[in-house]
């Protein structure tokens, strides 16, 4: 399958694997989302939790097939941010919005759109690994076709390729039928990561996926991260300063003051936002001088 | 040279007066729930005693009639037993899928405020007098199930336990014994479920929705899993309780012990249950009183130990670690 390769987009800096392994094949489901990473872009977006607003006016592209990192301090936004754009922020009581999310080029809260549709194209790995315990890995991996009721015929090729993707597949690959559950951490995300990419999203979804793992699992996450570029739009959200730099293309910056809603204060390419920011509060921050 | 010089110390704390005294209230207190079981069933075995010696255990643990008016009386709880485990059964039959979904409506399908309501309304039902949905199974549901009874024994006649005998009438059967049953014990079987579903792993539920299920597919996928433990054990705690339910039964049913040599017609009048044969025959002479015992005494181990399974299945479960019963 060539036209993955084809279809990355340039490689930043970051990235230097994906292009010397082979590609991993592509299985076909029916009924599935359209091939192919796509841009993301929120315009004005705005969310409430009752009467508190806690993110204000974000305006951020996040291009086809590139890592994009929201950093910033605990509670500015950033994960409300990432919920919204795949329309799970909706899932809490009292959660309000303003503002457009366009999936290349449509907008994902239209009216008459499907929040099922949307959260099929744009999938999402949470902070806190959750397999289905009561499944087994091979079930688990499976589990989005089931939910989303999409049929595929190479059902084998794609738990292969998915865990391959995720990085988890020769560690795996003889235990399939074994509980998803009884993996350590670190693997459990990745089996989160491979259950995520079996639907064949447009974009993935990340919310401090590494911030419940050991640094060796991290590490294995942030090389799958680097291998997904080209085939599917990353957002991540990360504490993690290092990480963001490591494996984002670009970068926003979110920031909240004191009783404030939170607003993205600068973004840009990764690079220059943390060698040379216009903003100086992003440079006090990447450089760890608070947050 | 390390561990022959060292000593060791185990450090106890000493429990305050305070202390002492509520932990000696609770104990009590547990204990005597306890001690006033096994007074139950020693006043059972007791009083069972004669009807049991004339009898015989087994011939009365087999024996389906119950007749008192022949010498020797020939009394046995098979019959009771057999019709007991029917109206259960039918009852949990209807009660579990309806508090699943029951459950599931108040746990996923509502706003904070529908769901205050719809547990207060279930609530409601279990505070209903049973006497009551004895009379209202009697006057009202009786008739109206008539229908249902004819049309069930038409279509699926050729099943044995749903035939009917020429001319039989349709009403006073386990059928609508059970349905009635089966209201009565919703709550119990809704409120565990309940229960247990609320404690879903949020992080899952999130996970389903994430790749794109539907609220129905991501119950399918997590709820229902997760809750399994909690369904079975709560149909067991349900079964429990339509096992020992009198009232109702006893003004439904004619409380005639089921035959087992012919064939059980479930929807036809017919039919006794141990509590409700117990409640109407209540006040007899010394030996049939005697031989109610006994019949008690089979129930409340069926009973206890119906209980004591639908626990040990809910606690051993992933959900029921922290429900109690």
């Amino acid at each position: 399958m060539t036209a993955i390769a084809e279809r990355a987009n340039p490689m930043s800096q970051n990235s230097t694997l994906v292009t010397e392994r082979p590609a991993i094949g592509r299985a076909t489901i029916i009924g599935g989302p359209p091939p192919g990473a796509a841009t993301l872009e929120a315009r004005g977006a705005c969310a409430w939790f009752g009467d508190r607003l806690v993110l204000e006016g974000v305006d951020l592209v996040m291009p086809a097939g590139q890592v994009t990192a929201l950093i910033g301090p605990s509670g500015c936004g950033k994960s409300t941010f990432l919920r919204l754009l795949n329309r799970m922020h909706e899932l809490i009581p009292g959660a309000a919005l303003d503002g457009e999310i366009f999936l290349d080029g449509t907008d994902i809260y239209a009216t008459g759109t499907r929040a099922q549709q949307v959260r099929m194209r744009i999938g999402m790995v949470f902070q806190k690994p959750n397999p289905f315990p009561a499944m087994s890995i091979r079930e688990n991996v499976l589990a989005g076709l089931k939910l989303a009721r999409l049929k595929c015929d190479e059902k084998d090729d794609l738990v292969e390729q998915s865990l391959l993707r995720a990085g988890l597949w020769k560690e795996v690959r003889d235990r399939l039928d074994s509980a998803g559950g009884a993996l350590s951490g670190g693997q459990q995300q990745r089996l989160c990561i491979a259950r995520s990419l079996a639907v064949q999203p447009n974009v993935l979804l990340m919310d401090e996926p590494c911030s419940a793992l050991d640094p060796t699992s991290t590490r294995r996450v942030e090389e799958t991260i680097d291998e997904l570029r080209g085939e599917v739009t990353v957002v991540i959200v990360t504490h993690n300063m290092q990480q963001a730099n490591r494996v984002s293309d670009t970068c926003a910056f979110f920031l909240a003051a004191e009783n404030q809603p939170g607003v993205v204060v600068e973004q840009g390419p990764t690079r220059k936002m943390f060698e040379n920011p216009d903003d100086p509060r992003t440079l006090d921050y990447v450089e760890g001088r608070f947050g | 040279m390390p561990g022959s010089t060292r000593t060791k110390r185990v450090v106890t704390e000493v429990p305050s007066v305070v202390d002492k005294r509520f932990n000696a209230i609770t104990m009590g207190a547990g204990i005597s729930v306890l001690v006033l079981l096994l007074l139950v069933g020693a006043f059972l075995f007791i009083q069972s005693s004669n009807a049991i010696s004339e009898t015989g255990v087994l011939r009365f643990l087999t024996r389906t009639e119950w007749r008192t008016d022949v010498q020797p009386p020939a009394i046995g709880v098979m019959g009771l037993l057999t019709g007991t485990v029917l109206v259960a059964f039918v009852a949990v039959l209807f009660a579990v899928p309806l508090s699943v979904f029951c459950a599931l409506a108040i746990t996923e399908y509502s706003t904070a405020r529908r769901r205050k309501w719809l547990i207060g309304v279930v609530d409601l039902l279990a505070a209903v007098p049973s006497l009551l949905f004895g009379l209202w199974g009697f006057l009202f549901l009786s008739d109206k199930m008539i229908p249902i009874s004819t049309w069930l024994t038409q279509n699926l006649g050729f099943i044995p336990i749903f035939s009917t005998e020429q001319n039989a009438s349709l009403t006073g059967s386990i059928f609508i014994a059970g349905v009635v049953v089966a209201l009565m014990v919703l709550p119990i079987i809704t409120s565990v479920t309940r229960e247990v579903f609320s404690q879903t792993p949020p992080g899952e539920k999130e996970a389903a929705l994430a790749l794109g299920g539907t609220r129905w597919g991501m119950i399918r996928a997590v709820v229902l899993p997760y809750g399994r433990g909690g369904i079975i054990g709560g149909s067991m705690l349900g079964l429990g309780r339509a096992l020992g339910e009198t009232i109702a039964v006893a003004l439904l049913l004619p409380q005639v012990p089921q035959q087992i040599g012919e064939s059980i017609h479930i929807l036809q009048n017919g039919g006794a249950t141990v509590s409700g044969f117990i409640a109407n025959r209540a006040g007899a002479d010394a030996f049939t009183t005697s031989g109610l015992m006994a019949a008690g005494l089979v129930l409340f181990i069926i009973t206890l130990a119906t209980n004591m399974i639908a626990s040990v299945v809910v606690s051993k479960s992933r959900s029921g670690a922290g429900v109690d019963l």
